[in-house]
């Protein structure tokens, strides 16, 4: 792999690399743009760039749903860390914050330590499919931020979740 | 600055041995259904400049007694008489006549900044005084709490218990939508009066929780991206971190009755224990250690033991343990799931929350789990705290849905007089202080 660019996005909170030669990134490629073998016009950072946190994000999938009071990862969730820890090995240069989320059914604190469960369960796959431990820290949030609003089964679900959230390079 | 002095003029007759054969009595651990009727005219301003102070302090006092829900007032309209001053004959047969069983009569002067408030409480049926008179002076701006301390004088009298109201309680005031809920500490008097904030909302801060004096706040900051432990000088406003290792997160903090130790979870990996540290020096001690979730620990008013919540049966119970650690007894079976147990300062009950069925409910038991009893129900309560002497609980109570919004609501122990309390914003996880001096 070689770095041809990086940049600071005015934040200051995500290391973007831009990558020319995106190996090992699975089949499921952005769509459409970008894809294509002809003259690359990507834009580094976006999400059509493969080595992008929005590509992660977007392309990868940085997040994985968990059961009511479960911290087990589902079959589909392995799946998506699978993605996330190839991503991880190739595109070395990130570290990582696992975040983990309770839905609104449950007490505070009891949320807090179901929601470090969540997240230290994905950071221990990541772990088990070679990514460095350094690279990685876990933060509960309990039910503090939840993605849905709606106090229903259907919004419950999408925020009983772990979301990788891609942070500075080692190197940065 | 808000100090309020207090002291007796006459003789301070606290005969709780005589009250109790006296008409004029409540006992409140029998659940109140028949509110005692009671009237409380305008304070007598004594110069011009406490003309408006005495009519207010009179609504604080009825507001107070009213909202415990063991009183209620007979409106002026009704009055045959009123004093004509402090110090004149009560006409008993006037207030007799309305059925007012408690008269509060009182005066207040204003002079510069300086405020006396002095007050009487007769037993109208009984032709006589209930206590001495008393009175107290302070400054202008802590009009409210003078009040308060009559108010609390009236409810111990007929009571026989300490009051409540001249308290206060720090709070997590919260603004913004639901997926952008925006937090910060704030502390206000028991009614929801002077609210001010200690924190601003940039970092997200959960669950203060008092010290026994009312002297510092400990709380649960993310100021560092982290969930970690800031102890909180409520005089001074400063606050600093507790001793943390990095990478772990510390939360549910409370004091121990001593106000040196302190008791909260900590997560490491997946496992989430309880921890006590010396605030002075750091040094933390882990009395649980199973791979189970522990947490939201609570002293016992002794500080002898630890009342906390585990899912070590598989879901979350209750366990009492000895406050150094070692074998701890479940003592929650009911049906569905416990949590933030909290200590009555009278030792005497436990008060949690209890999810069953798809409901949340605040609830008291007894310290072997027994005479379990569910105050409240509704789509989400929790995290009770107890007011200082230990009849009343104040809870979160969050509406569900997309416009769902906390507020803080109060309840008697017996489950009546159920009210939300008025904050500026909404309001969670409450923390109720103690009675002030």
């Amino acid at each position: 792999m070689r770095m041809t660019t990086k940049l600071r996005i005015a934040a200051g909170a995500l290391a973007l690399a831009a990558c020319t030669n995106p190996a090992g990134l699975g089949g499921d490629a952005a769509d459409g743009a970008g894809a294509g073998t002809g003259a690359p016009a990507v834009v580094p950072g976006s999400a059509q760039d493969p080595t992008s946190a929005a590509f992660f994000q977007q392309s990868v999938g940085d997040r994985v749903f968990f059961e009511v009071d479960q911290s087990t990862l589902t079959a589909a969730g392995q799946a998506t860390l699978d993605g996330q820890a190839a991503w991880l090995l190739t595109n070395t240069d990130y570290t990582a914050i696992i975040e983990g989320h309770a839905d609104e059914q449950g007490t505070r604190e009891y949320n807090l330590a179901l929601g470090a469960r969540r997240a230290d369960a994905a950071r221990a796959y990541l772990v088990s499919k070679g990514v460095a431990e350094t690279r990685l820290r876990v933060v509960s949030y309990g039910k503090e931020r939840p993605v849905e609003v709606c106090s229903d089964e259907a919004c419950y679900a999408q925020n009983r979740r772990a979301v990788t959230v891609l942070a500075g390079g080692l190197t940065s | 600055m808000r100090r309020v002095m207090m002291w007796a003029f006459g003789v301070w007759m606290m005969a709780v041995a005589a009250l109790a054969q006296g008409p004029l009595r409540i006992e409140i651990t029998e659940g109140v259904i028949e509110p005692l009727p009671f009237a409380v005219p305008d304070f007598q301003p004594e110069n011009a400049a406490a003309t408006e102070l005495a009519r207010q302090l009179s609504r604080v006092i009825s507001a107070d007694l009213v909202g415990s829900g063991l009183f209620r007032e007979i409106p002026s309209s009704a009055y045959i008489s009123t004093p004509a001053s402090f110090n004149a004959p009560v006409q008993y047969a006037d207030w007799k006549a309305i059925n007012a069983q408690a008269l509060v009569t009182g005066a207040v002067a204003v002079n510069g900044n300086q405020v006396l408030v002095k007050f009487r409480l007769h037993d109208v049926f009984s032709d006589r005084e209930l206590g001495a008179g008393l009175q107290f002076s302070g400054t202008a701006d802590g009009w409210r709490r003078m009040a308060h301390k009559v108010a609390d004088a009236v409810y111990s009298r007929i009571t026989g218990e300490l009051g409540y109201f001249d308290s206060r309680v720090v709070f997590v005031s919260e603004s913004g939508p639901k997926d952008a809920r925006r937090k910060r500490l704030a502390i206000m008097d028991y009614d929801g009066a002077n609210v001010q904030y200690l924190t601003d909302s940039n970092a997200l801060v959960l669950a203060p929780r008092f010290s026994a004096t009312g002297d510092r706040v400990l709380y649960t900051s993310y100021e560092t991206g982290f969930p970690r432990i800031y102890v909180l000088d409520v005089g001074s406003v400063q606050r600093r971190a507790l001793e943390n290792q990095d990478g772990t997160m510390s939360f549910a903090p409370r004091f121990h009755p001593n106000g040196r130790m302190v008791v909260y979870s900590l997560s490491v990996g997946s496992n989430t224990d309880i921890y006590a540290m010396d605030i002075g020096s750091g040094a933390a001690t882990r009395l649980t250690s199973t791979p189970s979730i522990e947490t939201a620990p609570s002293f016992s008013p002794d500080g002898s033991q630890i009342v906390f919540e585990s899912d070590r049966s598989g879901s979350q119970q209750l366990y009492v343990m000895p406050s150094t650690g070692g074998e701890a007894r479940r003592i929650s079976f009911g049906d569905g799931r416990y949590g933030t147990p909290v200590w009555s300062p009278r030792g005497d009950l436990i008060a949690f929350t209890k999810q069953s069925r798809g409901r949340f409910h605040i609830g008291v038991m007894r310290l072997d789990g027994s005479e379990e009893r569910l105050l409240t129900a509704s789509f989400l309560d929790e995290g009770p705290t107890w007011s200082p002497n230990g009849r009343v609980i104040m809870f979160t109570r969050e509406t569900q849905g997309a416009a769902g919004r906390a507020t803080l609501y109060s309840v008697d122990i017996t489950g009546r007089n159920l009210r939300p309390v008025q904050t500026p914003e909404g309001g969670s996880d409450p923390s109720w202080g103690p009675l002030q001096n």
